[in-house]
């Protein structure tokens, strides 16, 4: 699989985002590789959510490119856009799962549309992916059925269902107890190792950023562009930018 | 082109079976099935090994791991133990992650009992309990009527006369359409027997009667179970899915007085409104076929329907309009308030809020006209 491959897979350039007249964010400029796991990071209501929006396609940019590979993301036609989100996984805050369809059937849908699988085969995949999530057993359950922390782990085997290049996280562990965060950041980077995923998550948990962030990019809402990128080990080491070292250590220094 | 993926099984020792898997094992194309190998796999009996040799493999994804995951599971119903050192690391790291997390005892579901006489069980004993939440949700809300009327009820002024505005105003639009054109047919319909006889000016006395004893009543009611009642069960549902009822309760801010009365009152406000309304467009619809097609005079017209039609007849509709507001503004929020958390439960609640209220709208229609028979009403 893909492990030495350090090409970018998604690049930003000279992004700006904007509702109408309102700007979120200007003149943001920065690449993920092939397989590392990137942190969009920030404050609250800095635009992380709305970026994440934009790069899977939800939104337009108001100015710039969002680049798959090569491909820029909105200068083809529609169809072929979808068929480029459709290499991606994206994990919605609250899990977004279907209310109406098990979780065996939520993973299955995806699958039913895009593959040629049989149905046993769908059932097994669907399985495995469940275990895979911890859910070994659940298939028949509803949504409502199980708990807020399940639903989470639940659409991340939904968002796996077709095997994505692209994962994209939207605050993971919110909502989650400290051992589940951490359970689901062990799997995050296992994922990224076994299968070569490439990865993006947003979040503002240090303990998740420290933990699994090979680079990640810093978005500031007051001056509305971002303040840096590189892993963020580094830039809590090297930065000199009081809002970055405030953001990494809690408010404690800078 | 990806060639297909195939499966090579060899009995190195009694208790010992290897798979070969070769070529291309992704979902992209067909996979072979477990029920391949199930019987070697039973063969070799509690206690045997599955080793992998994994040479010929080129590729895989989560078709090789589903593959290997139901093998487990056969594997562990026969006690045989999977060796997966021959698979490439990538597949041994994501299998010990999925096998990590043992399957939670009792939580794989059992299939439903469906037999005739489990269903007429579960039937009885469904039909048991909503009738007990109706019962208390009616009661309930009369209490919450009482506390509204001694000035104790925790409800907002603003909401009460946005839902007057929403039961009122706004459904004028509709309620002039239909009680016109169910006027317009009531005259056409007895038209043309009446022409028989010469007598068409009784065209008013028909679509005076029918529009304010029934018809304008009832219109109204429909038209509202559908547009009204249904919003407040949707409403309503939603506010379940999203725990924005369980916030309220919390707060000590009973629903019932919060939600449903300025609803309910709303509602049995604005009906009698509606209906002598839709009575007055019914009349008007009758008359532009009296006047139009069969050559009555509008004056003439109106004198006969005003002969014809003693006040007490509209009397009749009023307090029939009354009930189907009650009705209806009950419907709504019941099965709103009942509504399970999901998309699909609030579709439920809302067919089921209108059903449930054109059904008790004609019931009731039946019940009230047969006492106001007896009453000579």
């Amino acid at each position: 699989m893909a492990d030495s491959v350090q090409d970018a897979h998604i690049t930003v350039s000279d992004l700006t985002m904007a509702f109408d007249d309102f700007v979120i964010q200007r003149d943001l400029n920065f690449s993920i590789r092939r397989g590392e796991v990137f942190i969009i990071m920030g404050g609250s209501g800095c635009g992380k959510s709305t970026l994440l929006r934009h790069m899977i396609g939800l939104l337009q940019p108001a100015q710039g490119q969002i680049l798959f590979n090569t491909t820029s993301l909105w200068a083809v036609s529609p169809e072929e856009r979808d068929h480029l989100l459709r290499r991606a996984g994206v994990l919605y805050q609250s899990g977004a799962l279907w209310s109406s369809m098990t979780l065996a059937e939520n993973i299955a849908l995806p699958l039913r549309e895009y593959t040629e699988l049989s149905e046993r085969q769908i059932r097994e995949v669907a399985a495995f992916k469940l275990a895979l999530v911890g859910l070994a057993g659940f298939e028949d359950y509803f949504p409502a059925q199980i708990s807020g922390g399940m639903q989470k782990r639940a659409g991340l085997a939904r968002a796996m269902a077709l095997d994505p290049e692209i994962l994209f996280f939207d605050e993971p562990s919110a909502g989650l107890d400290p051992i589940s965060a951490r359970l689901l950041d062990d799997l995050i980077l296992e994922l990224g190792h076994s299968l070569g995923t490439t990865i993006v998550v947003v979040t503002h948990e240090l303990a998740s950023i420290f933990a699994i962030g090979g680079n990640s990019v810093f978005l500031d809402a007051e001056s509305k562009t971002m303040l840096a990128t590189g892993p963020p080990k580094t830039l809590l080491a090297e930065t000199d930018n009081p809002l970055i070292r405030r953001f990494l250590t809690r408010g404690e220094q800078g | 082109m990806v060639t297909a993926c195939e499966l090579r099984t060899f009995q190195l020792q009694p208790q010992c079976l290897q798979i070969s898997l070769v070529g291309h094992w992704t979902l992209a194309g067909e996979l072979p099935a477990v029920s391949e190998v199930s019987r070697d796999v039973e063969a070799l009996g509690a206690g045997g090994t599955i080793i992998f040799d994994a040479d010929a493999l080129e590729s895989w994804d989560s078709g090789l791991l589903a593959f290997l995951h139901t093998l487990h599971a056969l594997g562990s119903r026969h006690e045989v133990i999977l060796d997966l050192s021959g698979l490439p690391l990538g597949v041994q790291r994501l299998l010990t992650l999925a096998w990590e997390v043992p399957e939670r005892q009792g939580a794989r579901r059992q299939a439903d009992d469906d037999s005739l006489l489990a269903l007429i069980g579960k039937g009885a004993l469904q039909t048991h309990k909503s009738f007990w939440e109706t019962v208390t949700f009616v009661g309930e809300l009369a209490i919450a009527l009482g506390r509204f009327f001694t000035g104790r009820a925790r409800l907002q002024k603003r909401d009460l006369f946005l839902n007057i505005q929403e039961c009122g105003a706004q459904a004028l639009p509709i309620v002039t359409l239909i009680s016109l054109l169910v006027g317009l047919i009531l005259a056409f319909v007895g038209a043309v027997q009446l022409q028989m006889f010469g007598a068409q000016i009784f065209i008013a006395n028909l679509v005076g009667l029918g529009m304010a004893r029934d018809m304008g009543a009832m219109m109204a009611g429909i038209i509202m179970a559908g547009r009204t009642g249904a919003a407040f069960a949707a409403q309503l549902g939603t506010m379940q899915v999203n725990e924005e009822i369980d916030a309220l309760r919390t707060l000590g801010i009973p629903p019932i007085e919060f939600l449903v009365l300025p609803r309910l009152l709303a509602m049995t406000l604005m009906m009698p409104f509606l209906c002598i309304y839709a009575d007055l467009m019914g009349i008007l619809g009758g008359m532009l076929v009296g006047v139009g097609a069969f050559d009555i005079s509008p004056n003439l017209y109106l004198l006969q329907t005003q002969d014809s039609v003693p006040l007490h007849h509209f009397l009749s509709g009023l307090v029939k309009s009354t009930f189907y507001g009650v009705i209806v503004a009950i419907c709504g929020c019941l099965r709103g308030m009942q509504c399970g958390r999901s998309a699909s439960a609030v579709g439920r609640a809302t067919t089921s809020a209108v059903v449930t209220a054109i059904v008790w709208i004609i019931v009731c229609c039946a019940i009230l006209t047969i006492i106001f028979h007896f009453l000579d009403f």
